[in-house]
């Protein structure tokens, strides 16, 4: 990954031409795109869209497998587990999205000085990354749930450093390679700024990289919010999320109520699925080289 | 050979020096007083005070940093609140059962994804190469702790053929004498084989969820290191000089395309072992997973602390064993480095 040193980045104008190419190159991609797109509908309007309120409980129908009421059936207080599937949405991607742009400002931030500058400043942001690498990435963030406090916030503030170094790797290469390119002398010479030259000529070209990191990163992104919640650092019960509702599943499945646990893993795989699908398409079609 | 491996063991230093900086300031970022933390919630202020000294946070940062390297060099990493037992001696004793789970999830991992790259490498575009591509991109999208509960239903519940996936060893069966702390080999140095069936059964299926988990990864590297060794001048060469299929296969072409397979195993543990302690937790596996997640429910934070500073050497160690062994198999690797 990363030595596409012969891409453009994309001009604004031709912008929707090239989405619309990115999505219907392949139908995997496009199927990737649609499932994206519904997803999306119910972290935006999930709370209006559920059938049944996430926390009400009625013990009355507890532990009841699918029927034509509860579609996913309902879990050991009764409680509607399509409702709190919908509803999670919410809370999953916000803390993925919130982690990953994060990481993708502070992370691209870093690179471009790193690859700009190099000399002290490289050395430096390097150690970091590579301090951060050193540990296997989720027992970090663990360790950082745990240490910080076990809050919503401090669970994408450990999945932001996290990622950090991929961004910083990335975009730091991509600076790298350009900054004694021609253009980027011409715009020294014509008066701009370090800072500007950066902002305006050199990041640009970080971007189309860093669109397949960024996708391929939300599903991880994911896998690892719900992961931490799953061992109960994080969301906290009764609030309806993914990694929680499994691990609240994961007492009943071996006594053969399995549709506690299923239909939110299944939900969480199939959006991580999506994610890294989307990835791939972005990939193939911004880098055909690095295909897989 | 030793002057490499002597290097790249100089090359390990600063990362451990970030390790332990890390894990330093993790103990001090602690929310809150962290004497009251330690102390418990019932105590009063002479022994939060107590409990402070003794701990060192009434000195200066640096100085207490040093106070925690001693305690380190001395392999002190405090005790847990809730047992009051010493956290080193506890991980000593549960690190076996994580290793033996971990390596065994590693080398499913391998015997399954490396062929089938191999496979997938030499006949691009088949159905078995979109199949392989599906099952990688399905692979790496697999929440490790969902995929252990599915196993578990399916192959205990319904099918009935695994047995209850709670802990290493059934209880009917006694633990075989502790040589190595890994129970597969323990067994087989007591030439006890009944036990070695019955860990092995305890054993397959969380193995199994960890490399179906990691499978993706190396497959995906397998397949596009062998295709580029294929496509090379010296593969051609081999071939037009009248050798056969599998020995430019084989000898030729797989023995390069193991480099890149080598580097990305660096990533492949960093998954393994963040995804061991999910996977420890849905089969109730008696590792340092288990112990760390009580440690969490229960706030007691020295053995998380000792727990991350654990993983991370043996995630360096493991990298450790990474480069050399990629000099051991490209020995151009020693003569620039």
């Amino acid at each position: 990954m990363g030595a596409s040193a012969t891409i453009a980045a994309p001009g604004w104008r031709d912008t929707w031409k090239h989405v619309r190419y990115v999505a219907t190159d392949n139908p995997v991609t496009l199927g990737a795109f649609a499932l994206f797109g519904f997803f999306l509908l119910l972290a935006l309007f999930g709370p209006w869209i559920a059938p049944y309120d996430p926390l009400m409980s009625d013990t009355t129908v507890a532990l009841k497998p699918p029927s034509a009421a509860h579609w996913f059936g309902t879990d050991s207080l009764g409680r509607d587990i399509l409702s709190r599937i919908i509803v999670a949405a919410q809370l999953d991607f916000g803390i993925a999205v919130s982690a990953v742009f994060a990481s993708f400002f502070l992370g691209s931030a870093l690179g471009c000085l790193a690859g700009f500058y190099g000399g002290w400043a490289d050395r430096i942001i390097g150690r970091i990354a590579d301090t951060i690498m050193a540990f296997p990435l989720f027992v970090l963030a663990m360790g950082i749930v745990a240490a910080l406090g076990n809050s919503v916030a401090n669970i994408i503030l450990a999945t932001a450093i996290i990622n950090l170094p991929f961004y910083i790797r990335v975009s730091r290469a991509e600076v790298n390679v350009r900054r004694n390119a021609g253009y980027v002398e011409a715009a020294r010479l014509a008066g701009n700024s370090d800072a500007r030259i950066l902002a305006l000529h050199l990041f640009p070209n970080v971007l189309p990289p860093m669109m397949v990191q960024i996708s391929l990163n939300m599903g991880w992104a994911i896998l690892n919010a719900a992961g931490l919640s799953f061992i109960g650092l994080g969301v906290r019960p009764p609030q309806a999320e993914w990694g929680i509702m499994v691990a609240e599943g994961a007492t009943y499945i071996i006594s053969g109520e399995w549709w506690i646990a299923l239909f939110p893993g299944a939900t969480l795989m199939l959006v991580v699925f999506t994610f890294n699908l989307l990835g791939d398409g972005l990939r193939d079609i911004l880098d055909p080289r690095t295909r897989t | 050979m030793l002057k490499m491996i002597l290097r790249r063991l100089a090359g390990a230093i600063p990362n451990i020096v970030g390790v332990v900086i890390v894990t330093f300031l993790l103990t001090r970022a602690l929310p809150g007083d962290p004497a009251a933390y330690f102390a418990g919630p019932s105590a009063t202020t002479e022994a939060i005070e107590q409990i402070r000294a003794q701990l060192g946070l009434d000195k200066s940062l640096p100085h207490q940093f040093v106070l925690y390297l001693k305690e380190l060099a001395s392999g002190d990493l405090g005790n847990s609140l809730s047992t009051g037992q010493p956290v080193l001696a506890e991980i000593r004793t549960r690190l076996p059962a994580s290793l033996e789970l971990t390596l065994c999830g590693l080398v499913l991992a391998c015997v399954t994804a490396i062929p089938l790259g191999v496979l997938a490498a030499t006949r691009p575009g088949s159905w078995i190469d979109h199949l392989c591509r599906m099952l990688a991109t399905a692979g790496v999208s697999l929440p490790t702790f969902f995929t252990g509960l599915l196993l578990a239903y399916v192959c205990y519940f319904l099918l009935g053929i695994s047995p209850s996936p709670v802990g290493r060893l059934d209880v009917s069966f006694p633990a075989p004498a502790t040589v190595t702390g890994l129970y597969l080999v323990d067994s087989l140095i007591a030439r006890d084989m009944e036990t070695f069936r019955a860990a092995a059964a305890q054993l397959i299926l969380p193995a199994a969820t960890l490399g179906l988990f990691v499978m993706a990864p190396l497959m995906r590297m397998t397949r596009a290191s062998m295709l580029g060794v294929l496509s090379s001048d010296f593969i051609r060469t081999a071939r037009a000089s009248g050798l056969s299929g599998t020995k430019v296969l084989y000898t030729y072409a797989f023995r390069n395309a193991l480099l890149p397979i080598v580097t990305t195993l660096g990533m492949v543990f960093s998954f393994l072992l963040g995804s061991n302690v999910l996977v420890e937790k849905v089969f109730a596996w008696p590792g340092i997973g288990s112990y760390v997640i009580e440690a969490l429910v229960s706030s007691d934070y020295a053995p998380v602390q000792g727990f991350v500073l654990t993983m991370a050497l043996v995630y360096v160690m493991l990298n450790l064993a990474i480069d050399v062994m990629y000099g051991v198999i490209d020995p151009r690797v020693g003569i620039e480095g």
